[in-house]
């Protein structure tokens, strides 16, 4: 449903331009959950935020994304904003930088549905409550009333899949979702996050620099260095048989005695 | 509980405040029963009995608390030049000043704010025009812009009068005009300019960013999200100029003619003139509390963190 074809991001520097991203070609099926891993600055959150079209305005990006056949990178104004609200959410690093910290957790929720998605502002606030009991919050009424600073990361972070699935959005983008939580709550949430998108059937384009946190969730696995994917595989074949140097080095620096459980054990 | 805090908080200044008044008045050079003997060479029994009338001799403690006790009661005793009521003399001077820095306060909400918007959301020329005009208003002293506007909209195009303060309502906002804005024009600069960073900070914000990844229509984006937000620190800004409003009005007042606290203060402070100047002082301070008061209140309405009085 996603397909990824030669895409390459330069940004414009005062001396040199700055190659983000060169030629990345990737595909995510329909209800597929792909791996994208790689070290801070690799291009991985680049490549997600291309996807909704959210280059930098110093960048210039070339290549095709394939949403379904739409070509997101041609599309401006009323297309755009439809394709972000309706086919693509994105789930980023910290959710207390994704909130407005001035409005209450009730308004965000609402925002997305209301005034992105065009629910009726009384539906959009039943549909709110639902939407936290799913992503397993008991004091509904408590969190919606609450302002960011009030909520722990690993509740806030909650709050914003309940955002991201509200549209019953065909892709998920999840920009290490889990990297700014407590260890306590990192295996939650991310269980969460997955058991939403197995009962929606989403697709989603999963970005971490934990190969094991990968392993666990994804089906596919794209190794990226320096903007450049350099190996893809099941997680077991990466395990097993890493071709490139890199893969093989993410490897060794693992800490020693983490299993390779999938899905609902450790993680 | 956040409005009591803030009140108690303001009585403290005020009583201290008062106090440091009064002590600065007598700390200064001169005595007030030389003003009034005005250099004649007077026996020794005259100068006592002045400063019986006036109490002078009592221990400055005593006098204080004689002083802070009437003001409370809303007498502030009596001029020492021309025996008026100060209360009189303030009542009459007071709405001159209060309209020159209400309309000043508008100048600067309306031109800095708005200009600052206009600054923030668009790159380019009008960015540009606006941070050059910003440098220009700031750099421009006060009493430099008043003899400028009279000379281009009074003398020149003949448009508004050139001194006093007029009478009735409209005639009075058609005088103050041009004082206004001379008195708005620097705080404007700096409001605009605090504006435009703010509004460049809050749309390259994260939540702007996901809010716009989002589907969140742009106007709204804007409205809700940049705008909102930057009001944060702008409104801070605002109510620190707005009250500096009041002390730079009296060189405005002075270069416009104008008959408000401002010339009184003046003319108060040549003369020793301690009831007049005493008066004139604790009155700035109140506004200036009264205004920050009212900033933090607009403050706490937007953000839920200071309401709810946790760190930010």
């Amino acid at each position: 449903m996603l397909s990824i074809t030669d895409l390459s991001l330069t940004l414009a520097g005062k001396h040199a331009d700055l190659a983000i991203l060169r030629s990345v070609t990737l595909a995510v099926a329909t209800g597929e959950a792909v791996g994208l891993v790689g070290e801070s600055g690799s291009g991985k959150s680049m490549t997600l935020r291309s996807i909704l079209h959210m280059a930098p305005v110093n960048a210039t990006v070339t290549g095709q994304i394939l949403l379904d056949g739409l070509d997101v990178l041609s599309l401006r104004g009323e297309d755009l904003r439809r394709m972000r609200s309706r086919d693509v959410s994105m789930i980023a690093q910290n959710p207390h930088a994704v909130l407005n910290p001035v409005l209450p957790v009730e308004r965000y929720l609402v925002e997305g549905m209301h005034d992105a998605q065009g629910l009726a502002t009384r539906l959009a606030r039943v549909r709110a409550g639902e939407l936290l009991e799913q992503v397993g919050i008991d004091e509904v009424d408590r969190v919606l009333r609450s302002y960011p600073h009030q909520l722990s990361g690993g509740m806030l972070q909650r709050v914003v899949i309940a955002g991201a699935i509200a549209g019953k959005p065909r892709l998920l983008l999840a920009d290490e979702p889990t990297t700014a939580l407590d260890v306590t709550t990192q295996a939650e949430v991310c269980a969460i996050l997955d058991e939403c998108r197995r009962e929606l059937g989403m697709a989603m384009l999963f970005v971490t620099h934990d190969l094991d946190l990968a392993a666990a969730v994804c089906d596919r696995i794209n190794v990226m260095k320096d903007g450049e994917i350099v190996e893809t595989g099941v997680p077991e074949q990466l395990r097993d048989d890493p071709q490139h140097p890199y893969t093989r080095a993410l490897m060794a620096s693992r800490p020693a005695g983490i299993g390779w459980t999938r899905r609902g054990g450790t993680v | 509980m956040f409005v009591i805090r803030r009140l108690l908080a303001l009585a403290g200044v005020l009583i201290v405040s008062s106090f440091l008044v009064f002590a600065a008045m007598y700390a200064a050079p001169g005595s007030p029963e030389n003003f009034l003997v005005q250099g004649r060479t007077v026996s020794p029994d005259v100068l006592a009995a002045i400063r019986e009338q006036y109490s002078l001799d009592d221990p400055f403690l005593v006098r204080f608390w004689n002083w802070i006790t009437n003001v409370l009661h809303g007498d502030f005793g009596q001029s020492l030049s021309n025996r008026q009521d100060v209360g009189e003399l303030l009542a009459n001077r007071l709405p001159t000043t209060l309209m020159l820095v209400s309309l000043a306060a508008v100048i600067i909400v309306i031109l800095g704010i708005g200009l600052g918007i206009i600054a923030g959301t668009r790159d380019g020329v009008v960015d540009k025009i606006i941070i050059l005009g910003s440098n220009l208003g700031f750099a421009i002293p006060t009493f430099f812009a008043a003899l400028i506007l009279m000379s281009v909209f009074s003398v020149g195009l003949g448009w508004f009068p050139v001194f006093g303060s007029g009478d009735g309502f409209l005639d009075r906002i058609w005088h103050l005009t041009l004082p206004a804005f001379a008195l708005a024009l620097p705080s404007a600069a700096v409001v605009a300019r605090i504006t435009r960073t703010a509004i460049r900070e809050e749309r390259d914000s994260e939540h702007s960013a996901m809010a716009r990844a989002r589907g969140v229509p742009g106007g709204l984006v804007l409205r809700r999200h940049v705008i909102r937000n930057s009001m944060l620190p702008v409104s801070t800004i605002v109510g620190v100029h707005v009250a500096g409003l009041i002390a730079g009005s009296f060189v405005v007042e002075y270069a416009f003619t104008l008959d408000g606290l401002g010339t009184l203060l003046v003319g108060a402070v040549q003369r020793k003139d301690f009831a007049v100047v005493q008066a004139i002082a604790i009155i700035l301070v109140a506004a200036f509390g009264i205004i920050n008061l009212l900033v933090d209140l607009f403050y706490a309405s937007i953000d839920p963190r200071v309401r709810l009085g946790l760190g930010a």
